[in-house]
């Protein structure tokens, strides 16, 4: 791996892992809870709505919710499989045709 | 940057689901075109999904103290031109809020709109742009996917600040207030979201050279290259 690659990954992991450190509380809203630490920007948008216009009411609700906090984690890791699972198949895909050429290429030129 | 379920009233709602459906109609049209004349390209479209699957699911912590996640949509927009990625986006959206209650159906047209138009939209216009700039092809693609994830948070802020303004200072404060949560909380992701989109490019250009010649990202940096 090239310095600068590896040094990208770095900063990767650093900018996502130095938050849970330096991170203060997010402020709470005037009249509502604090909101939990690390909880998701959409919740904490939902209940900017409930201050900003507290006499809303959701007209929609969703049509099927995780049964709990871990069947959806298990869902969004289920998403995330399946997306590493097709970039993993075709980057081995990618590398292993790569190589396979490389050494067509190399017999070629040891029957001239 | 999902709003959710509900969280709209309903002639927002329907609007944003307006706006989108004539971009998701062309994306299609688009999609189409392109596998038609290159249908070599189905697997690497299939791959710019799964990026865009894969880092949607990841919520990431940040300075804020709130978590949030990352788009995916920018890097699929560099290969395959912004259009392609409206029906991907579309697809992640729809599969999010019907099995994960995250987001919803009545918001889905306010969601794509944010995620699978602006995003891969803004991406492209800020890659042309830098490639016009004769910027090298990792810094064009790393302002390309940042910028084009932070666009999306911000449209959400200004999605929901139209639908719900302040009682007294009204779009602008509530504005100020949504793009406090999404917009701040982005700024790390996005800058992660670049960077990882500049390595997977590299690596494609590595091993896959030859597959990429004529796509839209490989035009940038090539007189220097």
């Amino acid at each position: 791996m090239k310095p600068r690659t590896w040094m990208t990954w770095a900063a990767i992991v650093l900018l996502t892992v130095l938050p849970l450190w330096f991170a203060s509380a997010p402020p709470a809203e005037p009249g509502a809870e604090a909101p939990a630490m690390f909880g998701g920007a959409d919740e904490r948008a939902q209940q900017a709505i409930g201050t900003v216009a507290p006499d809303y009411e959701p007209w929609f609700a969703p049509v099927f919710e995780p049964a709990s906090g871990e069947i959806a984690s298990l869902l969004f890791a289920l998403q995330a499989a399946i997306g590493a699972g097709v970039i993993g198949y075709w980057l081995g895909m990618s590398v292993a045709r790569e190589r396979a050429r490389r050494e067509a290429k190399h017999t070629e030129s040891h029957a001239d | 940057m999902h709003i959710m379920e509900g969280f709209l009233p309903p002639a927002h709602a329907l609007g944003w689901a307006a706006a989108s459906l004539p971009f998701l109609a062309f994306g299609l049209h688009s999609v189409k075109r392109s596998l038609q004349a290159h249908p070599e390209r189905r697997m690497l479209l299939g791959v710019a999904a799964a990026f865009a699957f894969l880092l949607s699911a990841l919520k990431l912590p940040s300075v804020t103290g709130s978590c949030s996640h990352p788009t995916g949509v920018g890097f699929g927009a560099l290969l395959f031109g912004p259009a392609a990625m409206v029906p991907v986006g579309f697809v992640v959206l729809l599969f999010q809020a019907l099995l994960l209650a995250h987001g919803g159906l009545t918001t889905l047209g306010a969601n794509v709109f944010s995620m699978a138009v602006v995003g891969p939209f803004v991406a492209y216009g800020v890659f042309r742009a830098a490639a016009g700039l004769n910027a090298s092809r990792s810094v064009a693609v790393f302002l390309a996917a940042c910028l084009g994830d932070l666009a999306t948070y911000v449209v959400t802020s200004i999605q929901l600040a139209w639908a719900f303004p302040d009682a007294v200072g009204g779009f602008s404060t509530s504005f100020i207030k949504f793009a406090g949560i999404f917009g701040l909380t982005q700024v790390p992701i996005a800058i992660s979201e670049g960077l990882l989109t500049v390595l997977v490019v590299n690596a494609m250009a590595r091993f896959n050279a030859h597959e990429l010649r004529a796509l839209p990202v490989m035009l940038a940096g090539r007189k220097r290259a």
